[in-house]
């Protein structure tokens, strides 16, 4: 098998793996109601997970960002954080901004 | 059919002060110049990113493939880092619901369900009448979607003239953002105990199992904030 077919089949069970919790959550989704515990608890879980992977991706990020120190990292995300808090929280505007300061930083 | 003028009202939420476009284009072009050093051409990145659409997904399948991983751990791996999904579509699934709606829209409109279009869709469900949400979900999704696809092609076509530097600072811009929002979010207690719980615990637990982590600091973090909202009645 060439690796232009391995890519293309890792393509396939990427898609599948994403989609299979994608779509079991819309059909878990038709019993669900929205004033119920169970909706109460999915809520809390979905933002803590997305919150996980965020911590996750600051503390022990994957690909390029690996390649900045843990600090600067550190700094550009409360720096931004503040600004997002104090200026009518534009996100536009940290979000830039974090670009930036950690290019400048991590060839300090 | 789809209500066209709530579906346009959704995809203008890439536009103004909390546009996601600019967050979604940098991580996505430092993706595809990822992908193109990972040794897909130009039609199997824009794939990538048309049938999967998840970044941290993508990016495990990517440094699977760079150490030889087989395909069944590239499907374990990604399944256990892409399971988010699951629980963020039933969190927001039965806001958009509405019985004259038909199925296949929430079967196919599932596929655009990432971190950027949930953040989107759950700041905003309030403001569009309920029989319509999911046409506004729609599109919050096409939008965020063909984004992503249209930035992995630009990323790729642009990787010779990014740096090491510029990627980096590409790279961060996605976490900001996500976190920004997430703060945004907090407005109550359970899911600022989420949020902060889930953010110390993530990489905590990933010190112990890389691959289990988000989906138990998840569990843990979120479960202790349901409990603690459910005691205290908010």
């Amino acid at each position: 098998m060439g690796t232009s077919d391995i890519i293309i089949l890792a393509i396939f069970v990427t898609s599948l793996a994403t989609f299979l919790s994608r779509f079991l959550g819309a059909l878990t989704s038709e019993n669900v109601s929205i004033k119920s515990k169970v909706f109460q608890w999915f809520n809390c879980v979905a933002y803590s997970t997305l919150a996980a992977l965020l911590g996750r991706m600051i503390i022990f990020p994957a690909g390029v960002l690996s390649d900045s120190d843990l600090i600067y990292r550190l700094i550009v995300l409360s720096s931004c954080i503040f600004i997002f808090i104090n200026f009518k929280r534009n996100l536009v505007m940290p979000t830039i901004l974090s670009a930036f300061l950690l290019a400048f930083l991590n060839n300090f | 059919m789809i209500n066209l003028k709530v579906f346009f009202r959704g995809l203008r939420s890439l536009k103004g002060a909390r546009s996601p476009a600019i967050p979604l284009a940098t991580c996505f072009i430092a993706l595809g110049a990822l992908l193109k050093d990972a040794g897909f051409n130009l039609q199997q990145s824009a794939a990538s990113s048309f049938f999967t659409y998840a970044l941290p997904g993508q990016l495990v399948m990517a440094e699977s493939l760079l150490v030889g991983a087989s395909l069944l751990n590239i499907f374990i791996a990604v399944w256990l880092v892409n399971f988010r999904l699951y629980p963020m579509t039933v969190s927001l699934f039965p806001l958009l619901k509405h019985k004259s709606q038909p199925k296949w829209k929430y079967y196919l409109s599932c596929h655009f369900l990432a971190v950027t279009s949930w953040l989107i869709a759950k700041d905003s469900y309030k403001k569009i009448d309920q029989r319509y949400r999911i046409d506004f979900w729609m599109g919050i999704g096409f939008g965020t979607w063909t984004t992503a696809v249209l930035m992995t092609l630009i990323g790729y076509l642009l990787s010779d003239y990014l740096n090491k530097d510029m990627m980096i600072g590409l790279a961060i811009v996605n976490p900001v953002y996500f976190f920004c929002m997430m703060i945004d979010a907090m407005k109550s207690v359970s899911i600022s105990i989420a949020v902060i719980g889930g953010t110390l615990l993530g990489p905590a637990v990933y010190l112990f199992s890389t691959e289990w982590a988000i989906l138990f600091a998840g569990l843990i973090a979120g479960t202790i904030a349901f409990l603690f909202e459910g005691k205290n009645g908010y």
